[in-house]
């Protein structure tokens, strides 16, 4: 029998290990070091909240302090899934009030989250640091006001792009005077006024505050007395960044601002007047993020702006910057890794600003060290995608739309897909990719060939037939969560690479081609699977089984049939549709089977060295004796 | 630059046959006075409104994925050959990429640019308004600025749920609903009703007010049953008589 340490010192061991891949890969070690694993976890990351139940979540890690977690798909951010779906955080919170006395910390994104559910956080918790709601809804500024009233050591409240009912501005009032911890506070997206004079105390009596994001109501005259009592900033988002033109407020601004000698964020800028950005001159050099995304501000002025930022990692900017202003950017700010441009106008038939592919081409020559990428434009062309591509190998992230659908090369008028192949052949790192314009099968099949580190593909009006749907299954080896909308895929390629999806988080597939009776065998062919039928026209079973179906999205899972599917929504099972109310199944004991013959002796893992296991999502279960599902 | 995109997408619409395969909106013949009436009908113009669940969806009929051509069902007027700036193109559901909540705020922003709107449809999620209609197990949420009339609204709800009317408008836009006789008509004749609440918590019929008005203060809709919606029938004559 081997030799091996006290469980003391394998858990201060383990406490070293921060990276759930090399967490799950020790759980795998032997028994012993499964249990002792699993009672120093203190970080749970759950990338599709239906993965995994509660339940099970709790019964392995009984000593979680900090929560992270995702529930709608991806395209439920441009309305494709209905409301009522699911994603509801709040069985969740019941289950660890009880569980998790001691936890610190949620984070969550596309969750539906109720101000039952916030009142419950508060209440619970009692040393709760750190909630984070990201593009999630279902909740009032009542429930921010118990968080406010209750948690009396919160560090971070970040409500970034949720949809919160704005009853008024006065939960912010909420703040006892002993409130001293904030360290991040984000409510940019509320419309209420909150008082302004609460918001002046909270902020001067917390000398830790680095992140503050203010909401458009805060008035840009009122901004320097935020910036005086919080000259430590390091992110700071405006208010509505426009006023009266008066040299008092100007001078004032200018002021305020060279105070703030640590900032290195900035964001905000609604309504935004060019007269007031020199006041914020000053602290340019240090920026080293600036998101102008909603500031309707010509190129010009943003040049001006921009080419005073040397530092630049990270822009996000409106499509006024245009391509000189791109071109600007990319003489000034070396140090750029992300550029985001998003259209001003994305509805119009005509375009509005002089913003073509050029930008990005110029963008990708001067930037040495650009690696993510998210475009939108109205034309492209395969030469500028393989220029960009022969520039910038080492891109991570490249989301490309050009917004008419199936817009071909507008000079050769031929498909892009030289132009995305290149991408996928030159960028080897290449991690995710969103694609647009006219594709036929063969991206596909360079994609197949040479996306293989490629984790997410976003695909809209793409395709000829299921041989390119066939091509991303069967060729993208890390692929992990793959979104595709109309696009002529059917049934052959999903159910030839039905193995496939239990290696992936998730597949989403709308207006499509996929029938019906496809989705029941691959929901009876795999039951590890959820498969689960979106169609608002009423039960799949009322039409014939090679009938399309509206939508599809299809999950692994350990926690069986959701039980709050809402009425447009149908579980694959067998030869049978099954609502939400259909029999329930139990939740798969996976976790469970730890077979001893899976116990290696210590010097065996010594020459093992801890590899990562294969790229998973929930990264929480293993299962002993099969092909990791979850790590 | 701009130039040579307008040409381009002239140059498109020629090569494509684009005229040939354009849709009209409106009567057949009415040629340049479909145009000058768009989002406004002629009192005459009524449209028959019982809109089932077209099977046709708003981007792609999936039956015939192969031989799309989106231009043909997208575009319902003819290329601009004077410098009237289009409409926007009917919209493809989610497309392109943005997020509600940027297009709220980017919507918002042009309305106090151009001061189409009051202010007070500004503030975040104004634009986006939830629908409810009774019977129907979920709701569905609509960018009220997305559409120009109640005939495009009545339109994409009609897409969404089932046997919905909006009634006859008159050339406001308006429910002609100052004779009694032809409201009861209404209510009595449709499944459905559309109603509203404002911005004062009221609950009102839909074809009250002029459009703009109508998107500056709505904040949700429901789709009632008809019968359930006689009880408002007097608040919204009320209201129409003090405007008036």
């Amino acid at each position: 029998m081997a030799y091996s340490f006290p469980e003391e010192v394998l858990e201060h061991v383990f406490s070293f290990l921060s990276s759930d891949r090399d967490r799950n890969a020790v759980s795998l070690v032997c028994k012993s070091w499964y249990e002792i694993e699993r009672w120093c976890r203190r970080r749970i990351f759950i990338g599709n909240c239906y993965a995994v139940s509660p339940d099970i979540v709790i019964r392995r890690f009984p000593e979680v302090r900090a929560l992270e977690m995702k529930g709608k798909p991806h395209f439920a951010d441009f309305n494709l899934v209905p409301e009522g779906w699911g994603g509801y955080v709040h069985p969740w919170i019941r289950a660890m009030s009880a569980a998790y006395p001691l936890l610190e910390e949620i984070k969550l994104k596309r969750m539906v989250v109720t101000d039952e559910s916030l009142e419950l956080i508060a209440r619970s918790f009692k040393n709760f640091k750190v909630l984070v709601l990201s593009s999630c809804e279902g909740f009032t500024t009542d429930g921010l006001a118990s968080i406010a009233a209750n948690c009396r050591n919160l560090r971070e409240l970040d409500l970034r792009e949720s949809e919160v009912e704005d009853l008024s501005g006065h939960w912010l009032s909420h703040f006892p005077d002993n409130c001293t911890s904030l360290v991040s506070l984000n409510m940019s997206c509320l419309g209420s006024e909150v008082s302004f004079s609460a918001l002046e105390r909270l902020v001067a009596r917390c000398p830790n505050l680095r992140t503050l994001r203010l909401n458009r109501a805060v008035p840009l005259e009122k901004l320097p007395n935020l910036l005086h009592r919080a000259p430590q900033l390091v992110e700071l988002g405006t208010g509505a960044y426009s006023a009266e033109i008066r040299s008092d407020i100007f001078s004032n601004l200018t002021e305020a601002f060279s105070v703030c000698k640590q900032l290195k964020g900035l964001s905000g800028f609604w309504d935004a007047i060019p007269a007031f950005l020199p006041a914020m001159y000053s602290v340019c050099s240090g920026i080293t993020s600036l998101n102008l995304s909603y500031a309707t501000i010509q190129s010009p002025d943003l040049v001006k702006l921009v080419s005073q930022c040397r530092n630049l990692q990270r822009l996000w900017v409106l499509d006024y910057i245009e391509d000189t202003g791109l071109e600007a950017l990319a003489a000034s700010c070396k140090d750029l890794q992300e550029l985001r441009v998003f259209p001003s106008d994305p509805f119009g038939a005509e375009p509005n600003v002089a913003l073509t592919e050029q930008g990005l081409v110029s963008v990708s020559e001067g930037c040495p060290k650009l690696q993510s990428v998210l475009y939108f434009c109205r034309q492209m062309s395969n030469a500028a995608l393989v220029t960009i591509a022969r520039n910038r190998p080492e891109m991570i992230r490249f989301r490309l739309c050009i917004i008419e659908p199936q817009a071909p090369d507008y000079l050769t008028l031929e498909p892009l897909d030289t132009g995305f192949g290149a991408i996928v052949e030159n960028c080897k790192e290449l991690r995710r990719l969103s694609m647009s314009g006219l594709l036929t099968d063969k991206v596909f099949e360079y994609i197949g060939n040479h996306a293989k580190k490629l984790e997410m593909l976003s695909i809209a009006f793409a395709g000829d037939s299921d041989l390119g749907l066939h091509h991303v299954l069967s060729g993208c080896e890390s692929l992990r969560k793959l979104e595709i909308r109309d696009c002529p895929f059917g049934d052959k390629a999903l159910l030839a690479n039905a193995a496939k999806l239990e290696t992936m988080r998730s597949l989403w597939m709308s207006s499509c081609s996929v029938s019906f009776g496809a989705c029941k065998l691959l929901g009876q062919k795999m039951p590890r699977l959820n498969v689960e039928v979106i169609d608002e026209r009423g039960p799949p079973d009322s039409r014939p089984e090679s009938c399309p179906v509206e939508k599809l999205y299809v999950y692994r899972t350990v926690a069986g049939r959701r039980a709050d599917m809402p009425g447009f929504v149908w579980k694959m099972d067998g030869d049978k549709a099954l609502s939400a109310d259909g029999s329930g199944n139990k939740p798969r004991e996976v976790v469970e089977r730890l077979g001893s013959s899976y116990a290696i002796n210590f010097c065996t893992w010594l020459s093992y060295s801890l590899q990562s296991v294969p790229n998973t999502d929930a990264r929480i279960i293993t299962c002993m004796g099969q092909r990791n599902l979850f790590c | 630059m701009v130039d040579t995109m307008l040409n381009y997408e002239e140059g498109m619409c020629k090569k494509l046959g684009f005229e040939e395969t354009e849709l009209r909106l409106g009567l057949p013949g009415a040629g340049e006075k479909s145009n000058a009436n768009y989002g406004k009908r002629g009192f005459e113009e009524t449209v028959d409104l019982k809109l089932n669940l077209s099977t046709k969806d708003v981007g792609l009929d999936q039956s015939d994925l192969k031989e799309k051509n989106l231009n043909k069902e997208k575009n319902l007027l003819p290329c601009p050959n004077d410098s009237v700036k289009p409409p926007a193109k009917a919209q493809v559901v989610g497309w392109p990429p943005v997020r509600s909540f940027r297009k709220n705020v980017m919507a918002v922003q042009k309305a106090s640019d151009s001061e189409e709107t009051d202010k007070g449809a500004g503030g975040g999620a104004a634009a986006f308004v939830k629908v409810s209609m009774d019977g129907a197990p979920y709701l569905r949420k609509v960018d009220l600025k997305m559409y120009k009339s109640y005939q495009e609204l009545s339109d994409a709800l009609g897409k969404m749920f089932s046997s919905f009317t909006i009634g006859k408008c008159d050339s406001q836009g308006m429910m002609d609903f100052m004779n009694e006789s032809k409201l009861m008509d209404l209510l009595n004749g449709s499944d459905y009703v559309p109603t509203y609440e404002d911005k004062d918590g009221d609950w009102m019929l839909v074809g009250d007010v002029p459009w703009e008005m109508f998107v500056g203060s709505c904040k949700r809709l429901r789709i009632m049953k008809g019968t359930e919606a006689k009880g408002l029938a007097p608040r919204a004559m009320e209201k129409c008589k003090s405007r008036s």
